[in-house]
Protein backbone atom coordinates (compact mmCIF):
# COMPACT_ATOMS: atom_id res chain seq x y z
CA UNK A 1 0.00 0.00 0.00
CA UNK A 2 1.39 3.03 -0.66
CA UNK A 3 1.01 6.28 0.83
CA UNK A 4 -1.24 8.57 -1.56
CA UNK A 5 -3.61 5.38 -1.91
CA UNK A 6 -4.44 4.94 2.07
CA UNK A 7 -7.07 2.28 2.13
CA UNK A 8 -6.96 -1.24 3.68
CA UNK A 9 -9.79 -2.47 0.68
CA UNK A 10 -12.76 -2.04 -0.64
CA UNK A 11 -16.17 -3.93 0.93
CA UNK A 12 -19.13 -5.36 -0.97
CA UNK A 13 -22.73 -5.56 1.26
CA UNK A 14 -24.93 -7.92 0.17
CA UNK A 15 -28.37 -8.94 1.33
CA UNK A 16 -28.73 -12.39 0.89
CA UNK A 17 -25.97 -15.43 1.89
CA UNK A 18 -26.25 -16.59 -1.95
CA UNK A 19 -25.44 -13.82 -3.26
CA UNK A 20 -22.35 -13.62 -0.97
CA UNK A 21 -21.16 -16.89 -2.27
CA UNK A 22 -21.69 -16.32 -6.00
CA UNK A 23 -19.68 -13.14 -5.14
CA UNK A 24 -16.84 -14.57 -3.96
CA UNK A 25 -16.91 -17.51 -6.18
CA UNK A 26 -16.36 -14.65 -8.66
CA UNK A 27 -13.73 -12.84 -7.30
CA UNK A 28 -11.52 -16.00 -6.66
CA UNK A 29 -12.37 -16.87 -10.32
CA UNK A 30 -11.33 -13.20 -11.04
CA UNK A 31 -7.53 -13.72 -9.98
CA UNK A 32 -7.88 -11.94 -6.18
CA UNK A 33 -6.07 -14.12 -3.56
CA UNK A 34 -6.23 -11.71 -0.68
CA UNK A 35 -10.27 -11.09 0.24
CA UNK A 36 -12.70 -12.38 3.14
CA UNK A 37 -16.18 -12.82 2.92
CA UNK A 38 -18.24 -11.60 6.38
CA UNK A 39 -21.41 -13.40 7.45
CA UNK A 40 -23.75 -13.96 10.97
CA UNK A 41 -23.47 -17.57 10.64
CA UNK A 42 -21.32 -19.92 8.85
CA UNK A 43 -22.32 -20.59 5.65
CA UNK A 44 -20.51 -24.32 4.75
CA UNK A 45 -20.35 -23.60 0.76
CA UNK A 46 -17.91 -20.80 1.69
CA UNK A 47 -14.86 -23.53 1.52
CA UNK A 48 -15.05 -24.48 -1.74
CA UNK A 49 -16.47 -20.65 -3.25
CA UNK A 50 -13.38 -18.94 -1.06
CA UNK A 51 -10.60 -21.91 -1.90
CA UNK A 52 -10.03 -22.26 1.48
CA UNK A 53 -8.42 -26.05 1.97
CA UNK A 54 -6.52 -25.10 5.19
CA UNK A 55 -6.77 -28.47 7.13
CA UNK A 56 -4.80 -27.90 9.68
CA UNK A 57 -6.82 -27.93 12.66
CA UNK A 58 -7.92 -31.27 12.43
CA UNK A 59 -4.26 -32.78 11.81
CA UNK A 60 -3.53 -30.30 15.30
CA UNK A 61 -6.68 -31.82 16.97
CA UNK A 62 -6.03 -35.24 16.18
CA UNK A 63 -2.20 -34.88 17.38
CA UNK A 64 -3.87 -33.39 20.65
CA UNK A 65 -6.13 -35.92 21.20
CA UNK A 66 -3.45 -38.77 20.61
CA UNK A 67 -1.24 -36.86 23.14
CA UNK A 68 -4.37 -36.99 25.56
CA UNK A 69 -4.78 -40.57 24.75
CA UNK A 70 -1.54 -41.62 25.77
CA UNK A 71 -1.03 -39.55 28.62
CA UNK A 72 -4.37 -40.71 30.14
CA UNK A 73 -3.00 -43.92 29.69
CA UNK A 74 0.39 -43.62 31.15
CA UNK A 75 -1.11 -41.34 34.09
CA UNK A 76 -3.50 -44.36 34.84
CA UNK A 77 -0.57 -47.07 35.02
CA UNK A 78 2.09 -44.96 36.61
CA UNK A 79 -0.26 -44.51 39.22
CA UNK A 80 -1.12 -48.08 39.55
CA UNK A 81 1.84 -50.15 38.36
CA UNK A 82 4.29 -47.68 39.72
CA UNK A 83 3.58 -45.03 42.28
CA UNK A 84 0.97 -47.12 44.65
CA UNK A 85 0.77 -51.18 43.31
CA UNK A 86 -2.34 -52.20 44.89
CA UNK A 87 -4.05 -55.40 44.12
CA UNK A 88 -7.92 -55.15 43.89
CA UNK A 89 -9.49 -58.38 43.81
CA UNK A 90 -7.31 -60.48 42.24
CA UNK A 91 -6.70 -58.48 39.16
CA UNK A 92 -3.84 -57.18 37.09
CA UNK A 93 -1.85 -54.09 38.44
CA UNK A 94 -2.48 -53.17 34.64
CA UNK A 95 -6.60 -53.39 34.71
CA UNK A 96 -6.93 -52.07 31.27
CA UNK A 97 -10.67 -51.72 31.14
CA UNK A 98 -10.59 -49.93 34.21
CA UNK A 99 -8.33 -47.01 32.26
CA UNK A 100 -10.12 -46.85 29.16
CA UNK A 101 -12.70 -44.28 30.67
CA UNK A 102 -9.90 -41.92 31.82
CA UNK A 103 -7.88 -42.41 28.50
CA UNK A 104 -10.95 -41.96 27.00
CA UNK A 105 -11.77 -38.55 28.62
CA UNK A 106 -8.08 -37.28 28.46
CA UNK A 107 -8.22 -38.23 24.38
CA UNK A 108 -11.86 -35.54 24.41
CA UNK A 109 -10.07 -33.09 26.69
CA UNK A 110 -7.13 -32.53 25.08
CA UNK A 111 -8.40 -32.76 21.46
CA UNK A 112 -11.14 -30.80 22.39
CA UNK A 113 -8.66 -27.83 23.98
CA UNK A 114 -6.24 -28.20 20.80
CA UNK A 115 -8.90 -27.81 18.46
CA UNK A 116 -10.42 -24.65 19.62
CA UNK A 117 -7.17 -22.93 20.72
CA UNK A 118 -5.51 -23.85 17.31
CA UNK A 119 -8.82 -22.77 15.47
CA UNK A 120 -8.32 -19.39 18.04
CA UNK A 121 -4.96 -19.07 17.14
CA UNK A 122 -4.88 -19.73 13.42
CA UNK A 123 -7.68 -17.08 13.08
CA UNK A 124 -5.01 -14.50 14.33
CA UNK A 125 -6.94 -14.41 17.91
CA UNK A 126 -7.07 -12.04 19.66
CA UNK A 127 -7.06 -9.34 17.51
CA UNK A 128 -8.02 -6.21 18.70
CA UNK A 129 -8.13 -4.00 16.16
CA UNK A 130 -9.68 -4.74 12.43
CA UNK A 131 -9.91 -2.19 9.77
CA UNK A 132 -13.53 -3.25 8.11
CA UNK A 133 -15.48 -1.82 12.20
CA UNK A 134 -14.19 1.80 10.19
CA UNK A 135 -17.09 1.09 8.41
CA UNK A 136 -20.45 2.13 9.67
CA UNK A 137 -22.65 -0.32 8.10
CA UNK A 138 -20.73 -3.08 9.06
CA UNK A 139 -22.17 -3.36 12.14
CA UNK A 140 -25.09 -5.00 10.01
CA UNK A 141 -22.81 -8.59 9.89
CA UNK A 142 -23.40 -9.24 12.75
CA UNK A 143 -26.94 -9.37 12.25
CA UNK A 144 -28.49 -9.72 9.05
CA UNK A 145 -26.43 -8.68 6.19
CA UNK A 146 -23.23 -10.17 4.27
CA UNK A 147 -20.13 -8.32 3.36
CA UNK A 148 -16.98 -9.30 0.67
CA UNK A 149 -14.02 -7.26 1.45
CA UNK A 150 -10.94 -7.39 -1.33
CA UNK A 151 -7.89 -5.78 0.76
CA UNK A 152 -5.35 -3.63 -1.47
CA UNK A 153 -2.68 -5.70 -0.18
CA UNK A 154 -3.90 -8.11 -3.12
CA UNK A 155 -1.02 -7.61 -5.82
CA UNK A 156 -4.32 -7.00 -8.23
CA UNK A 157 -6.09 -4.79 -6.59
CA UNK A 158 -6.44 -1.40 -7.98
CA UNK A 159 -8.72 1.38 -6.55
CA UNK A 160 -11.16 1.88 -9.54
CA UNK A 161 -11.07 -1.49 -11.61
CA UNK A 162 -11.16 -3.22 -8.28
CA UNK A 163 -14.37 -0.92 -7.56
CA UNK A 164 -15.58 -1.68 -11.18
CA UNK A 165 -15.23 -5.60 -10.30
CA UNK A 166 -17.66 -4.78 -7.44
CA UNK A 167 -20.27 -3.50 -8.97
CA UNK A 168 -20.34 -5.65 -11.37
CA UNK A 169 -20.98 -8.51 -8.70
CA UNK A 170 -24.34 -6.37 -8.03
CA UNK A 171 -24.45 -5.34 -4.42
CA UNK A 172 -26.27 -3.12 -2.15
CA UNK A 173 -23.24 -0.94 -1.38
CA UNK A 174 -19.60 -0.27 -1.82
CA UNK A 175 -17.51 1.51 1.06
CA UNK A 176 -13.81 2.01 1.21
CA UNK A 177 -12.10 0.88 4.21
CA UNK A 178 -9.91 2.96 5.71
CA UNK A 179 -7.05 1.27 7.49
CA UNK B 1 -28.24 -22.89 -7.66
CA UNK B 2 -32.05 -22.61 -8.07
CA UNK B 3 -33.89 -25.80 -7.89
CA UNK B 4 -34.15 -26.91 -11.45
CA UNK B 5 -37.23 -29.32 -12.41
CA UNK B 6 -35.26 -32.48 -13.17
CA UNK B 7 -36.71 -36.02 -13.90
CA UNK B 8 -36.27 -38.17 -10.84
CA UNK B 9 -37.59 -41.88 -12.62
CA UNK B 10 -34.90 -44.41 -12.75
CA UNK B 11 -32.67 -44.73 -15.92
CA UNK B 12 -33.22 -48.37 -17.60
CA UNK B 13 -29.58 -48.72 -17.81
CA UNK B 14 -29.90 -48.92 -13.53
CA UNK B 15 -32.63 -51.45 -13.95
CA UNK B 16 -30.74 -53.24 -15.86
CA UNK B 17 -27.87 -53.29 -13.72
CA UNK B 18 -30.20 -53.99 -10.50
CA UNK B 19 -31.03 -56.85 -12.43
CA UNK B 20 -28.04 -58.34 -12.71
CA UNK B 21 -27.13 -57.52 -9.29
CA UNK B 22 -30.72 -59.56 -8.34
CA UNK B 23 -29.91 -62.28 -10.89
CA UNK B 24 -26.02 -62.51 -9.04
CA UNK B 25 -27.16 -62.47 -5.37
CA UNK B 26 -30.14 -65.01 -6.34
CA UNK B 27 -27.49 -67.05 -7.78
CA UNK B 28 -24.95 -67.09 -4.99
CA UNK B 29 -27.82 -67.37 -2.49
CA UNK B 30 -29.02 -70.37 -3.82
CA UNK B 31 -26.03 -72.22 -4.30
CA UNK B 32 -24.37 -71.48 -0.68
CA UNK B 33 -27.85 -71.87 0.97
CA UNK B 34 -28.07 -75.69 -0.77
CA UNK B 35 -24.24 -76.01 0.72
CA UNK B 36 -25.50 -75.10 4.03
CA UNK B 37 -28.53 -77.56 3.60
CA UNK B 38 -26.46 -80.49 2.19
CA UNK B 39 -24.40 -79.10 5.75
CA UNK B 40 -26.94 -80.79 8.01
CA UNK B 41 -26.36 -84.34 6.43
CA UNK B 42 -22.80 -83.55 6.29
CA UNK B 43 -21.35 -82.11 9.67
CA UNK B 44 -24.67 -82.73 11.77
CA UNK B 45 -27.61 -80.75 12.49
CA UNK B 46 -26.40 -79.09 15.64
CA UNK B 47 -23.34 -77.64 13.78
CA UNK B 48 -25.81 -76.44 11.07
CA UNK B 49 -28.44 -74.52 13.45
CA UNK B 50 -25.64 -72.76 14.50
CA UNK B 51 -24.46 -71.42 11.45
CA UNK B 52 -27.71 -70.99 10.13
CA UNK B 53 -28.31 -68.50 13.20
CA UNK B 54 -24.74 -66.83 12.62
CA UNK B 55 -26.02 -66.31 8.76
CA UNK B 56 -29.96 -65.60 9.43
CA UNK B 57 -28.95 -63.50 12.53
CA UNK B 58 -26.90 -60.88 10.30
CA UNK B 59 -29.38 -60.62 7.73
CA UNK B 60 -32.54 -60.20 9.48
CA UNK B 61 -30.98 -57.61 11.54
CA UNK B 62 -29.86 -55.45 8.21
CA UNK B 63 -33.71 -55.74 7.33
CA UNK B 64 -34.68 -54.79 10.85
CA UNK B 65 -32.57 -51.92 11.09
CA UNK B 66 -33.59 -50.82 7.98
CA UNK B 67 -37.23 -50.71 9.51
CA UNK B 68 -35.48 -48.74 12.72
CA UNK B 69 -33.41 -45.86 10.61
CA UNK B 70 -36.62 -45.67 8.31
CA UNK B 71 -38.91 -44.78 11.08
CA UNK B 72 -36.09 -42.62 12.63
CA UNK B 73 -35.78 -40.90 9.38
CA UNK B 74 -39.19 -39.59 9.47
CA UNK B 75 -39.00 -38.10 12.94
CA UNK B 76 -35.86 -36.20 12.49
CA UNK B 77 -35.87 -35.33 8.95
CA UNK B 78 -33.05 -34.27 7.02
CA UNK B 79 -31.48 -34.94 4.06
CA UNK B 80 -29.53 -37.98 4.57
CA UNK B 81 -33.01 -39.40 5.47
CA UNK B 82 -34.89 -38.54 2.45
CA UNK B 83 -32.18 -39.62 -0.27
CA UNK B 84 -32.14 -43.28 1.19
CA UNK B 85 -35.16 -43.35 2.30
CA UNK B 86 -36.05 -45.63 -0.70
CA UNK B 87 -33.37 -48.16 0.10
CA UNK B 88 -34.54 -48.41 3.07
CA UNK B 89 -37.78 -49.28 1.72
CA UNK B 90 -36.57 -52.06 -0.20
CA UNK B 91 -34.30 -53.34 2.96
CA UNK B 92 -37.14 -53.61 5.56
CA UNK B 93 -39.63 -55.55 2.62
CA UNK B 94 -37.61 -58.42 2.96
CA UNK B 95 -38.33 -58.83 6.39
CA UNK B 96 -41.47 -60.30 4.71
CA UNK B 97 -39.71 -63.57 3.76
CA UNK B 98 -37.09 -63.09 6.87
CA UNK B 99 -39.70 -63.02 9.74
CA UNK B 100 -40.38 -66.95 8.36
CA UNK B 101 -36.93 -68.08 8.23
CA UNK B 102 -37.06 -68.17 12.21
CA UNK B 103 -38.71 -71.05 11.72
CA UNK B 104 -36.38 -73.54 11.33
CA UNK B 105 -34.62 -72.35 14.64
CA UNK B 106 -37.83 -72.76 16.61
CA UNK B 107 -38.13 -76.12 15.07
CA UNK B 108 -34.98 -77.16 16.31
CA UNK B 109 -34.56 -75.20 19.10
CA UNK B 110 -33.10 -78.46 21.10
CA UNK B 111 -30.15 -78.00 19.03
CA UNK B 112 -29.52 -75.00 19.80
CA UNK B 113 -30.92 -73.69 23.01
CA UNK B 114 -29.62 -75.57 26.26
CA UNK B 115 -32.48 -74.24 28.39
CA UNK B 116 -34.95 -76.14 26.28
CA UNK B 117 -33.27 -79.63 26.68
CA UNK B 118 -34.31 -82.37 29.37
CA UNK B 119 -31.27 -81.53 30.80
CA UNK B 120 -32.06 -78.00 31.04
CA UNK B 121 -35.46 -78.18 31.89
CA UNK B 122 -33.89 -80.01 34.97
CA UNK B 123 -31.43 -77.38 35.78
CA UNK B 124 -32.52 -75.65 39.22
CA UNK B 125 -31.65 -71.62 37.17
CA UNK B 126 -33.82 -72.86 34.36
CA UNK B 127 -36.64 -73.67 36.15
CA UNK B 128 -36.76 -70.71 38.35
CA UNK B 129 -36.87 -68.31 34.98
CA UNK B 130 -39.03 -71.13 33.20
CA UNK B 131 -42.01 -68.37 33.01
CA UNK B 132 -40.16 -67.12 30.52
CA UNK B 133 -38.03 -69.88 29.41
CA UNK B 134 -40.62 -72.02 27.69
CA UNK B 135 -41.22 -72.96 24.59
CA UNK B 136 -44.83 -71.55 23.91
CA UNK B 137 -44.15 -68.66 24.88
CA UNK B 138 -41.25 -68.68 22.64
CA UNK B 139 -43.47 -69.24 19.52
CA UNK B 140 -45.71 -66.32 21.05
CA UNK B 141 -43.06 -64.01 21.21
CA UNK B 142 -42.03 -65.29 17.67
CA UNK B 143 -45.42 -64.56 16.62
CA UNK B 144 -45.73 -61.08 17.99
CA UNK B 145 -42.27 -59.81 16.76
CA UNK B 146 -43.38 -61.02 13.43
CA UNK B 147 -46.83 -59.14 13.45
CA UNK B 148 -44.85 -56.03 14.58
CA UNK B 149 -42.15 -55.90 11.85
CA UNK B 150 -44.64 -56.85 9.22
CA UNK B 151 -47.05 -54.24 10.23
CA UNK B 152 -45.33 -51.73 10.54
CA UNK B 153 -42.99 -52.48 7.37
CA UNK B 154 -46.01 -52.74 5.49
CA UNK B 155 -47.63 -49.53 6.60
CA UNK B 156 -44.60 -47.60 5.93
CA UNK B 157 -43.85 -48.23 2.68
CA UNK B 158 -47.72 -48.17 2.01
CA UNK B 159 -48.63 -44.86 2.79
CA UNK B 160 -45.12 -43.61 1.59
CA UNK B 161 -45.87 -44.73 -1.77
CA UNK B 162 -49.40 -42.50 -1.43
CA UNK B 163 -47.40 -39.32 0.15
CA UNK B 164 -45.88 -39.61 -3.48
CA UNK B 165 -48.69 -39.77 -5.69
CA UNK B 166 -50.99 -37.30 -3.73
CA UNK B 167 -47.82 -34.71 -2.03
CA UNK B 168 -50.94 -34.48 0.88
CA UNK B 169 -49.00 -33.50 4.10
CA UNK B 170 -51.68 -35.85 6.19
CA UNK B 171 -50.38 -38.04 4.99
CA UNK B 172 -46.56 -37.05 5.72
CA UNK B 173 -48.19 -37.03 9.29
CA UNK B 174 -49.62 -40.08 9.38
CA UNK B 175 -46.14 -41.67 8.72
CA UNK B 176 -44.73 -39.42 11.66
CA UNK B 177 -47.04 -40.62 13.67
CA UNK B 178 -46.67 -43.82 13.33
CA UNK B 179 -42.86 -43.63 13.33
CA UNK B 180 -42.97 -41.78 16.94
CA UNK B 181 -44.29 -44.91 19.41
CA UNK B 182 -42.66 -47.32 16.70
CA UNK B 183 -39.13 -46.51 17.86
CA UNK B 184 -39.53 -47.46 21.52
CA UNK B 185 -41.65 -50.77 20.70
CA UNK B 186 -39.29 -51.99 18.17
CA UNK B 187 -36.76 -51.23 20.68
CA UNK B 188 -38.37 -53.13 23.31
CA UNK B 189 -39.14 -55.89 21.43
CA UNK B 190 -36.44 -56.28 19.68
CA UNK B 191 -34.09 -56.67 22.61
CA UNK B 192 -36.52 -59.76 23.64
CA UNK B 193 -35.54 -61.35 20.51
CA UNK B 194 -32.29 -60.90 21.12
CA UNK B 195 -32.34 -62.67 24.35
CA UNK B 196 -34.50 -64.95 22.96
CA UNK B 197 -32.44 -66.18 19.85
CA UNK B 198 -28.75 -65.28 21.10
CA UNK B 199 -28.66 -64.53 25.10
CA UNK B 200 -30.26 -67.96 26.13
CA UNK B 201 -27.50 -69.53 23.98
CA UNK B 202 -26.14 -68.86 27.53
CA UNK B 203 -28.86 -69.40 29.89
CA UNK B 204 -27.21 -68.89 33.33
CA UNK B 205 -25.78 -65.32 31.91
CA UNK B 206 -27.04 -61.74 31.48
CA UNK B 207 -26.44 -58.47 30.24
CA UNK B 208 -28.80 -55.44 30.61
CA UNK B 209 -27.31 -53.56 27.47
CA UNK B 210 -27.57 -56.44 25.10
CA UNK B 211 -30.36 -56.05 23.40
CA UNK B 212 -29.22 -52.25 22.66
CA UNK B 213 -26.07 -53.44 21.85
CA UNK B 214 -27.73 -56.15 18.98
CA UNK B 215 -29.46 -53.20 17.71
CA UNK B 216 -26.56 -50.81 17.48
CA UNK B 217 -24.75 -53.35 15.60
CA UNK B 218 -27.74 -54.28 12.71
CA UNK B 219 -27.99 -50.73 12.22
CA UNK B 220 -23.94 -50.31 11.32
CA UNK B 221 -24.38 -53.00 9.22
CA UNK B 222 -27.78 -51.76 7.09
CA UNK B 223 -26.15 -48.27 7.06
CA UNK B 224 -23.38 -49.31 5.78
CA UNK B 225 -25.05 -51.61 3.26
CA UNK B 226 -27.36 -48.37 2.38
CA UNK B 227 -24.03 -46.34 2.08
CA UNK B 228 -22.49 -49.51 -0.56
CA UNK B 229 -25.38 -49.22 -2.43
CA UNK B 230 -26.10 -45.62 -3.02
CA UNK B 231 -22.94 -45.48 -4.58
CA UNK B 232 -23.47 -48.20 -6.62
CA UNK B 233 -27.16 -46.30 -7.76
CA UNK B 234 -25.00 -43.31 -8.90
CA UNK B 235 -23.82 -44.44 -11.54
CA UNK B 236 -27.32 -43.81 -13.26
CA UNK B 237 -29.95 -41.45 -13.62
CA UNK B 238 -31.83 -40.54 -10.74
CA UNK B 239 -29.02 -40.86 -8.33
CA UNK B 240 -26.15 -39.34 -10.69
CA UNK B 241 -27.63 -35.72 -10.36
CA UNK B 242 -29.72 -36.58 -6.88
CA UNK B 243 -26.65 -37.85 -4.60
CA UNK B 244 -24.01 -34.94 -3.47
CA UNK B 245 -21.31 -35.49 -1.53
CA UNK B 246 -22.56 -33.94 1.37
CA UNK B 247 -25.50 -36.79 1.72
CA UNK B 248 -22.37 -39.21 1.50
CA UNK B 249 -20.73 -36.70 4.37
CA UNK B 250 -24.07 -37.01 6.35
CA UNK B 251 -24.04 -40.59 6.02
CA UNK B 252 -20.89 -41.19 6.63
CA UNK B 253 -21.38 -39.50 10.22
CA UNK B 254 -23.76 -41.86 10.91
CA UNK B 255 -21.51 -44.93 10.11
CA UNK B 256 -19.15 -43.19 12.25
CA UNK B 257 -21.08 -42.58 15.12
CA UNK B 258 -22.84 -46.11 15.11
CA UNK B 259 -19.20 -47.64 14.99
CA UNK B 260 -18.51 -45.64 18.39
CA UNK B 261 -21.58 -46.24 19.77
CA UNK B 262 -21.20 -50.04 18.88
CA UNK B 263 -17.77 -50.01 20.65
CA UNK B 264 -19.10 -47.84 23.40
CA UNK B 265 -21.84 -50.38 24.79
CA UNK B 266 -19.36 -53.51 23.99
CA UNK B 267 -17.25 -51.77 26.30
CA UNK B 268 -19.54 -50.78 29.00
CA UNK B 269 -20.77 -54.43 29.38
CA UNK B 270 -17.03 -55.54 29.50
CA UNK B 271 -15.71 -52.62 31.80
CA UNK B 272 -19.43 -53.74 34.14
CA UNK B 273 -18.90 -57.52 33.93
CA UNK B 274 -14.60 -56.88 34.46
CA UNK B 275 -15.56 -54.59 38.23
CA UNK B 276 -18.27 -57.00 39.45
CA UNK B 277 -15.73 -60.33 38.63
CA UNK B 278 -19.01 -62.09 39.08
CA UNK B 279 -19.11 -66.16 37.88
CA UNK B 280 -21.95 -66.06 36.51
CA UNK B 281 -21.38 -63.02 34.68
CA UNK B 282 -17.67 -63.55 33.68
CA UNK B 283 -17.92 -66.95 31.78
CA UNK B 284 -19.52 -65.16 28.24
CA UNK B 285 -15.84 -63.10 28.17
CA UNK B 286 -13.48 -66.40 29.41
CA UNK B 287 -15.38 -67.76 26.57
CA UNK B 288 -14.16 -64.58 24.27
CA UNK B 289 -10.86 -63.69 25.70
CA UNK B 290 -8.11 -66.66 25.44
CA UNK B 291 -7.89 -68.82 22.10
CA UNK B 292 -9.21 -68.35 18.75
CA UNK B 293 -12.29 -66.94 20.48
CA UNK B 294 -9.77 -64.29 21.65
CA UNK B 295 -7.90 -64.18 18.54
CA UNK B 296 -11.38 -63.16 16.78
CA UNK B 297 -12.49 -60.54 19.85
CA UNK B 298 -9.11 -58.61 19.10
CA UNK B 299 -10.61 -58.90 15.03
CA UNK B 300 -12.95 -56.95 16.00
CA UNK B 301 -11.46 -54.43 18.39
CA UNK B 302 -8.96 -53.14 15.70
CA UNK B 303 -11.01 -54.51 12.48
CA UNK B 304 -14.35 -52.94 13.73
CA UNK B 305 -13.28 -50.36 16.16
CA UNK B 306 -9.69 -49.28 15.95
CA UNK B 307 -9.57 -48.76 12.10
CA UNK B 308 -12.97 -47.70 11.07
CA UNK B 309 -12.45 -45.11 13.82
CA UNK B 310 -9.75 -43.67 11.88
CA UNK B 311 -10.79 -44.00 8.65
CA UNK B 312 -14.21 -42.31 9.08
CA UNK B 313 -12.49 -39.69 10.97
CA UNK B 314 -11.53 -38.20 7.58
CA UNK B 315 -13.90 -35.67 5.90
CA UNK B 316 -12.60 -36.97 2.58
CA UNK B 317 -13.00 -40.11 2.98
CA UNK B 318 -16.78 -39.96 3.70
CA UNK B 319 -17.31 -37.30 0.68
CA UNK B 320 -15.80 -39.49 -1.18
CA UNK B 321 -18.15 -42.07 -2.84
CA UNK B 322 -15.59 -44.95 -3.24
CA UNK B 323 -13.80 -44.65 -0.31
CA UNK B 324 -16.64 -44.60 1.89
CA UNK B 325 -18.43 -47.68 -0.35
CA UNK B 326 -15.15 -49.32 0.31
CA UNK B 327 -15.21 -48.74 4.05
CA UNK B 328 -18.56 -49.57 4.32
CA UNK B 329 -18.38 -53.03 2.57
CA UNK B 330 -14.95 -53.66 5.27
CA UNK B 331 -17.57 -53.12 7.85
CA UNK B 332 -20.03 -55.56 6.76
CA UNK B 333 -17.40 -58.09 6.47
CA UNK B 334 -16.35 -57.58 9.82
CA UNK B 335 -19.53 -57.46 11.36
CA UNK B 336 -19.31 -61.19 10.20
CA UNK B 337 -16.91 -61.85 12.62
CA UNK B 338 -19.19 -59.75 15.31
CA UNK B 339 -21.74 -62.31 14.87
CA UNK B 340 -19.68 -65.88 14.62
CA UNK B 341 -17.99 -64.24 18.25
CA UNK B 342 -21.76 -63.61 19.48
CA UNK B 343 -22.71 -67.38 18.69
CA UNK B 344 -20.21 -69.94 18.57
CA UNK B 345 -18.35 -69.14 22.15
CA UNK B 346 -21.42 -70.22 23.74
CA UNK B 347 -21.29 -73.74 22.87
CA UNK B 348 -17.79 -74.38 24.38
CA UNK B 349 -17.25 -75.60 27.61
CA UNK B 350 -16.00 -72.62 29.79
CA UNK B 351 -13.15 -75.19 31.56
CA UNK B 352 -11.99 -76.15 28.43
CA UNK B 353 -12.48 -73.68 25.70
CA UNK B 354 -11.78 -74.83 22.27
CA UNK B 355 -11.79 -72.90 19.49
CA UNK B 356 -14.22 -73.97 16.68
CA UNK B 357 -15.56 -72.80 13.54
CA UNK B 358 -16.85 -74.45 10.48
CA UNK B 359 -17.04 -73.81 6.65
CA UNK B 360 -20.83 -73.67 7.42
CA UNK B 361 -20.25 -70.15 8.85
CA UNK B 362 -19.00 -68.89 5.82
CA UNK B 363 -21.43 -70.41 3.62
CA UNK B 364 -24.47 -69.89 5.60
CA UNK B 365 -23.37 -65.81 5.81
CA UNK B 366 -23.51 -65.73 2.00
CA UNK B 367 -25.96 -68.09 1.27
CA UNK B 368 -28.48 -65.80 3.83
CA UNK B 369 -27.18 -62.70 2.03
CA UNK B 370 -27.16 -64.08 -1.62
CA UNK B 371 -30.96 -64.06 -0.88
CA UNK B 372 -31.49 -60.94 1.56
CA UNK B 373 -29.76 -58.99 -1.94
CA UNK B 374 -31.83 -60.50 -4.23
CA UNK B 375 -34.60 -58.95 -2.75
CA UNK B 376 -33.41 -55.89 -2.23
CA UNK B 377 -32.68 -55.32 -5.46
CA UNK B 378 -35.50 -56.75 -7.22
CA UNK B 379 -37.34 -54.24 -4.81
CA UNK B 380 -35.43 -51.29 -5.77
CA UNK B 381 -36.65 -51.98 -9.19
CA UNK B 382 -40.16 -51.26 -8.56
CA UNK B 383 -41.16 -47.33 -8.31
CA UNK B 384 -38.94 -44.33 -8.01
CA UNK B 385 -35.58 -44.27 -6.00
CA UNK B 386 -36.11 -41.33 -4.66
CA UNK B 387 -39.31 -40.58 -1.95
CA UNK B 388 -40.60 -36.91 -4.79
CA UNK B 389 -43.44 -36.51 -2.71
CA UNK B 390 -42.09 -35.85 0.50
CA UNK B 391 -42.74 -32.05 1.72
CA UNK B 392 -39.18 -31.14 1.76
CA UNK B 393 -37.86 -32.96 -1.35
CA UNK B 394 -36.49 -30.22 -3.05
CA UNK B 395 -34.36 -28.79 -0.63
CA UNK B 396 -33.16 -32.10 0.26
CA UNK B 397 -32.02 -32.95 -3.14
CA UNK B 398 -30.24 -29.45 -2.85
CA UNK B 399 -28.10 -30.28 0.04
CA UNK B 400 -25.10 -28.75 0.23
CA UNK B 401 -25.08 -27.50 -3.60
CA UNK B 402 -25.71 -24.25 -2.61
CA UNK B 403 -28.45 -21.84 -0.67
Amino acid sequence: MDAANPLYGLIAEFETPTELVEAARRTKEAGFRKFDAFSPYPIHEMDDAMDLHDNRVSGFTFIGGLLGCIGGFGLATWCSFVALPLNIGGRPLISVPMFIPITFECTILLGGLTAAISMLVMNGFPSPYHPVFNVERFAGASRSKFFLCIESADPKFDRQATENFLVSLNPEEIAEVAP
Amino acid sequence: MTTTEQSYETAPALIGTLRKAQNIAAFCGLVFLLITVAGYFLIGPEQFFRSYLVGFWYWFGVGAASLLILMTQYMTGGAWGLIIRRLLEAGAKTLYLFVLLFIPMLLGHERLYWWSTKEGLADKVIQAKSLYLNVPFLWGRWVIYAVFLCLMAYLLIKWSAEEDRTKSVAVSSRLETLSGPGIPIFFILMTFCSVDYLMTLEPHWYSTVYGFLTIISWCLTAMCLVVATLTLLAKDAPMDHALTPKHLHDLGKLMFALTMLWAYLQFSQLLITWSGNLPEEVVWYIKRWNGGYGWASLILLIGLFALPFLLLLSQSIKKNARTIAMVAIYIMVVRVVDVFVMVEPNFAKVTDVHFSMSWLDITAPIGFGGLWLAMFFRNLQSGSLLATGAPDFHKAMNHGKSH
